[in-house]
């Protein structure tokens, strides 16, 4: 690394363990479909030891404050239905291993859904109450309540089958080269992981963590909406949260880590 | 400035195509099958001070984000996706970097690095960084002719 970057000090911290007790994995092997790596590294890897470790102890990830909010939101009635989430589901433990399957084929549907669609699909079908926008507090708050019930399990999302299309669908949007700089997510997260680009150490772009409490926003963050900003930095005009591409991009992404522990809600920078 | 227009007249005199100062535009380049460029993009030579500042600046060429350069040094933050860009104006002939900055895929094919002087074939332009499409009209090549002259300019001042 250069003189000029923001230096790496060799990296202590090299094991995910949560709360002292629960180890992570954050590196194996590529899963096969992935033709031009053989090893996969969680976003965790790339960041330095004070922002990994703000993810070691629930105490100190500020996700989990989003996650409390979430978990009042499921125990309060809405709609006109008059229910909440936890008449039905009682708690949130029962949506454990849900996560690392998701984007998944829904047959009744017919389509691959995301996380979102299944809450909203509640909301507005089972609840009768409002959708929440793809991006608002409510819907990452939600979303990092549900993923962190699969904290721990290795990511599997099925590729083949039904769901087969919308990730071919995905992996093309995944090496298009987009905009007027013309980069695809291959030429940052698979060519150039590791490297700096101007302050950024960049990482493989992977999902596990999603939504991920970002310390420059302060905030959660959705899969889509880092989709959004990744493609607008290549001067393009992005696709919309919620779209068609994005779901597939989503499914694609996520194949891309199949094996890497989920670790919603992760810290990044 | 006296001596840089003197400069520039005897530049277009020499190409003598059109005025002195003629520009030209990014669809009409003639690149050598090496991906060269001969004829300076503006007619007016270029400036390596305000070269080395369209390098430095995000909202122009950010060409530190990619390359490490140390002349640079005092320019936080340069990344590592290109190479080191010391010695540039020893490896290449000011046609060969002017070719590179301004189209660096008919040089090194496929390669990582923006066209910044090239205004058609995006999938999906966007109008800057905001997210949205570009119109036509919105579409501007990523630096100016002279921007790319300057920059050149400056590539040429890195000897070793
Ligand atoms: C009136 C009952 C009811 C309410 C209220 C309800 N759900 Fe559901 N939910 C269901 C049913 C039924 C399913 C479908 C289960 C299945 O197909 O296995 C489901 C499925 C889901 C799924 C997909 C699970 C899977 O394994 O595919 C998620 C996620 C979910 N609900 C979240 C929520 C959230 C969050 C709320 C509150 C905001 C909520 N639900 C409110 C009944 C309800
Ligand atoms: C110009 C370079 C560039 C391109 C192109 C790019 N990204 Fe990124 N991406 C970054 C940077 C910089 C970050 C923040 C540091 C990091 O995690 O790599 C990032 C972060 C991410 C993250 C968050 C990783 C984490 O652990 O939190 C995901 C996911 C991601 N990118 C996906 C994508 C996808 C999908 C595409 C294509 C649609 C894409 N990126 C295109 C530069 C890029
Ligand atoms: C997104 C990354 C990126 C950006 C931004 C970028 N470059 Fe490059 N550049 C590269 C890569 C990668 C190469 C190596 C060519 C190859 O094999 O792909 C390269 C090659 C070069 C070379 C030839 C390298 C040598 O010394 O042999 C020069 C000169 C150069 N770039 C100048 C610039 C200038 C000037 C700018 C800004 C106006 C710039 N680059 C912006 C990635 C970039």
């Amino acid at each position: 690394v250069t003189a000029f970057g923001l230096g790496t000090a060799a990296h202590a911290i090299d094991e995910l363990v949560i709360n002292g007790e629960e180890k992570l994995v954050t590196e194996t092997a590529a899963p096969a479909h992935l033709e031009n790596m053989s090893t996969i590294r969680s976003g965790w890897t790339f960041r330095t030891d004070e922002t990994k470790s703000l993810q070691m102890d629930d105490f100190d990830n500020p996700g989990m404050i989003f996650v409390d909010k979430a978990i009042d939101a499921w125990n309060t009635a809405e709609g006109a239905a008059e229910k909440a989430c936890a008449d039905c589901h009682s708690g949130p433990e029962s949506m454990k291993g849900l996560r690392a399957k998701l984007p998944k084929w829904n047959e009744d549907a017919g389509e691959v859904w995301t996380m979102e669609m299944y809450v909203n699909d509640c909301r507005t079908n089972r609840m009768e109450a409002e959708a929440w926008d793809w991006n608002s507090a409510d819907m990452r708050n939600m979303t990092a309540l549900i993923g962190l019930q699969s904290r721990g399990m290795p990511m599997d999302v099925a590729i083949d089958g039904p769901a087969q299309s919308t990730w071919e669908k995905g992996k093309e949007i995944y090496y298009t080269r987009y905009g007027q700089l013309e980069l695809a997510c291959a030429n940052c997260h698979e060519d150039n992981y590791d490297n700096y680009i101007r302050a950024d150490h960049l990482s493989m772009g992977m999902t596990n963590g999603f939504p991920v409490y970002r310390l420059k926003q302060a905030d959660l963050v959705s899969q889509h909406n880092r989709f959004r900003g990744c493609i607008r930095d290549t001067r393009a005009e992005t696709f919309g949260m919620g779209s068609p591409e994005f779901i597939a991009l989503e499914l694609y992404v996520a194949s891309r880590g199949n094996g890497l522990s989920v670790e919603t809600p992760a810290v990044r920078n | 400035m006296k001596r840089q227009a003197l400069i520039g007249t005897i530049a277009g005199l020499a190409f003598a195509t059109g005025p002195a100062t003629a520009e030209i535009m990014a669809e009409q380049v003639a690149f050598t099958e090496y991906g060269e460029i001969e004829q300076s993009l503006s007619g007016t030579p270029g400036d390596p001070a305000a070269g080395r500042e369209v390098m430095a600046s995000r909202a122009l060429g950010n060409c530190v984000a990619c390359h490490m350069v140390s002349d640079m040094s005092d320019i936080p933050f340069h990344g590592e996706v290109g190479p080191m860009l010391d010695g540039a104006g020893d490896r290449w002939t000011e046609a060969q970097l002017r070719g590179i900055v301004a189209n660096a895929k008919m040089t090194f094919e496929g390669t990582i690095m923006p066209s910044y002087y090239k205004k058609s074939g995006y999938i999906r332009p966007g109008n800057a960084f905001t997210g949205k499409a570009a119109t036509p009209e919105q579409l501007e090549t990523l630096l100016t002719a002279q921007q790319v002259e300057d920059v050149v300019a400056y590539l040429m001042t890195l000897t070793e």
